[in-house]
């Protein structure tokens, strides 16, 4: 093996087992000693574990990074608006390495072939333990979004993933989707299944009445002789991008002034390292560093932006690391901060993806999975379709996965237009993978899933393409929602990133004919936030057109031209 | 959360403890004097108009003036609007929404020595500025921000 590093000799391992011969997972990993990717020398004194946007995803998966997130004003050309080579470079990533496949979207369908499946709660938590190990007093920070994006996950009510995490050993969380679950729900689980095991923290949630608060704003912890304070901070749109009528006594927003005051009172407490625990999603953290003092890290989540290293931000009260540690159980984060004479003297930071090829099924773990999932396991892996073309859904305007979707509402109720909303969460399917239903149940799984099917004027279309745009391009981070453009079926237009609201959408064309403003439109959609919405679950829709289908061939993404972007680094090519 | 003083207060708005206060001098505000409305101000159709009905066409920028309104509205019907003047001895803060039919939304005149400090929920159909003008001394100061008022929905 002269001619051959470890880290070769064992994605060579990785790729012939994704071949099917017979390998020991435990034997990889004695042989990862030394050079392996998961060889993190411990560092300093106060360690900080983060996963974040794991959406419910018990079981490895794949998960292909976005080909277009593109940064207007300030953040193009930075992290996290990098995509494909774009992203190799700025990092000092060898590409057709397991790390370019981890970190984006190249070559995708071979690499996942010859790497293998992400993620995995077993796989996560042999990660986490043996990390543990090494890193007395590490905490496991969870940025939320984790009771959410599976069919066990929706059909427990949460419950599936608030055990998994007590299991995992998860010290604090904050939250986004996990309110989607009804406040009553949220307040349920934290007052009976969290207490004294998991801190659920947010600062930016308060009563809309007095503004008193509804959870801890943070906690305060010895490590190592060390006192660490960690702040939670909640999605600050939930009640915009989802609907309000499931948390109506509570207001979230950013504020930043009630954060500095918390940094503070956490400062003058004693608190050494301060980290925050955001589901702000990556834009508004990088702003919110510039804005706020005193926070040693923000280890943030919501965008699904996998970034291999902190964005470092200078501000007046010294410098904040800004993280973000991607989704769907794919990445540990591990931030070692090394505490002298009573601060931060120097830090090491790593984003490791998880490979389940790479790591050992954790055995209790594992079990538990097995054990949750049993009762549903016959309509979980019920096969709906097969896929001839790859299908994933990251993307700023579109994905595979979406087109599919739109394809699927638009016939079935006969519409002109399909409006598919942008969430970022969703597994991938090779192409050749069966579709099973609890894969459709990965894109799927909300608590309003009525599809729908509405009469809307061309001036009502162009109102909500134009509304999303913004709240994607705006280029003041903080007007900004942090989830990608709704998905549109049938109708083709053309954007202008850079515009000004009002100005984004232009050409709009059905079937090669202008939208006429005043003319009205058949409009296929799912997901209202609307309270009282009725419609059939999206799913059901969804699954009797694909078990009519059986085979799904490669899809055709309805996706803008685009003007004003050329050599924007958050598009390939 | 305090339930308590919740309750203690849903009570007391409905017995009028709080319209008794008002009554009392420590708060005027100006629809209850029915003689200080100021319908010009109130009734203009666009922002000009309504600043020049309160006399604030020449109103500087202060950083006195605190304006705390959300980057986005979670809810267009009820915009929290919370307005702080140190300025001093200022006599009154308007707040105005410039995309609102009538932007003019409230007045609030403060009788000497009571402090600047209000909050308000205001009805916004569009993303618009918001805009606190406060006068002091005979002067006008104004502080704004913008906004957004959204759809919702696709969101993360």
């Amino acid at each position: 093996m002269s001619s051959m590093n470890r880290r070769e000799f064992l994605q060579i391992l990785a790729a012939a087992s994704a071949a099917g011969f017979a390998l020991d997972a435990r034997w990889v990993w004695a042989a990862g000693k030394g050079e392996s990717l998961y060889e993190l020398k411990k560092f300093g004194n106060v360690h900080l574990l983060h996963f974040t946007d794991c959406h419910a995803q018990l079981l490895p998966i794949h998960f292909r990074e976005p080909s277009v997130n593109i940064g207007i004003g300030g953040a193009s050309g930075k992290a996290p608006h990098l995509v494909g080579e774009h992203l190799l470079k700025a990092f000092g990533i060898k590409p057709g390495g397991i790390e370019a496949h981890a970190f984006t979207y190249l070559n995708f369908e071979k690499a996942a072939k010859t790497y293998g499946k992400v993620g995995g709660f077993a796989h996560l938590a042999t990660l986490v333990k043996r990390l543990r190990a090494e890193r007395p007093g590490a905490l496991l920070l969870d940025g939320g979004d984790t009771w959410q994006g599976s069919a066990t996950a929706l059909w427990s009510k949460g419950q599936d993933m608030v055990d998994a995490c007590k299991l995992l050993g998860v010290d604090m969380m904050s939250a986004h989707w996990e309110f989607t679950l009804g406040d009553k729900r949220v307040q349920e689980i934290v007052e009976k299944d969290l207490k004294g095991r998991i801190e659920f923290l947010a600062q930016n949630i308060k009563t809309s009445d007095f503004g008193d608060k509804v959870f801890e704003p943070y906690s305060l912890r010895e490590m190592n002789g060390v006192k660490v304070a960690v702040i939670g901070q909640a999605f600050p749109y939930t009640p915009i991008a989802n609907p309000r009528w499931m948390m109506p006594e509570w207001t979230f927003g950013i504020q930043d002034e009630n954060m500095q005051k918390t940094v503070d009172e956490a400062r003058a407490k004693g608190a050494q390292v301060v980290v925050l625990l955001s589901h702000n999603g990556m834009d508004v953290d990088l702003k919110m560093a510039t804005r706020v003092t005193g926070i040693d890290a923000i280890m943030g989540g919501h965008t699904h932006d996998g970034v291999p290293r902190p964005v470092i931000v200078k501000n007046a009260g010294g410098q904040t690391l800004v993280t973000n540690a991607g989704s769907n159980g794919k990445f540990l984060g591990v931030l070692d901060f090394d505490v002298k004479n009573g601060k931060v003297s120097d830090f090491r930071y790593k984003l490791l993806p998880v490979f389940s090829n790479l790591l050992p099924a954790d055995a209790e773990m594992a079990a538990y999975i097995e054990k949750v999932r049993a009762p549903h396991k016959a309509k979980l892996e019920e096969k709906l379709a097969v896929s001839e073309g790859l299908l994933y859904r990251r993307g700023n305007f579109n994905g595979s996965w979406d087109q599919l979707i739109l394809d699927a509402i638009m016939e079935v109720q006969g519409a002109d237009i399909g409006f598919s909303p942008g969430f970022r969460w969703g597994t991938t399917i090779l192409p050749g993978q069966a579709i099973t239903f609890e894969h459709l149940m990965d894109q799927t799984a909300i608590t309003y899933p009525s599809a729908t099917l509405t009469e809307m004027n061309g001036e009502q279309i162009k109102s909500i393409l134009e509304d999303v745009g913004d709240n994607l391009f705006n280029p003041d981070p903080y007007y900004q929602q942090g989830g990608d453009m709704v998905r549109v079926g049938g109708l083709q237009y053309t954007c202008d990133p850079n515009a000004k609201i009002g100005n984004r959408i232009q050409d709009m064309r059905l079937a090669g004919k202008p939208l006429d403003a005043a003319r009205k439109y058949k409009v296929a959609g799912w997901a209202p936030v609307a309270e009282g919405a009725q419609g059939e679950p999206v799913w059901d829709v969804v699954a009797r057109y694909l078990r009519d289908k059986k085979t799904i061939t490669p899809r055709k993404l309805n996706q803008p031209k685009l003007l004003g972007m050329k050599g924007n680094a958050g598009l390939a090519g | 959360m305090n339930t308590t003083r919740r309750t203690v207060l849903k009570g007391a708005t409905a017995s009028g403890v709080l319209a008794g206060l008002i009554a009392a001098g420590a708060l005027r505000p100006t629809l209850v004097l029915a003689a200080d409305w100021n319908k010009a101000a109130f009734e203009a159709k666009d922002t000009a108009g309504a600043l020049k009905g309160i006399g604030a066409t020449a109103a500087s920028e202060s950083k006195d003036l605190m304006l705390k309104v959300p980057d986005i509205a979670e809810n267009g019907a009820v915009v929290p609007v919370d307005v702080v003047s140190n300025i001093p001895n200022t006599s009154s803060i308007s707040i105005l929404v410039e995309k609102n039919p009538q932007p003019l939304c409230a007045q609030f005149d403060f009788a000497n020595g009571a402090v600047a400090d209000v909050s308000a929920r205001l009805k916004m159909g569009q993303t618009s500025l918001v805009k606190a003008v406060a006068k002091a001394d005979g002067k006008f100061y104004t502080a704004q921000k913008e906004v957004k008022v959204t759809v919702g929905g696709c969101g993360g």
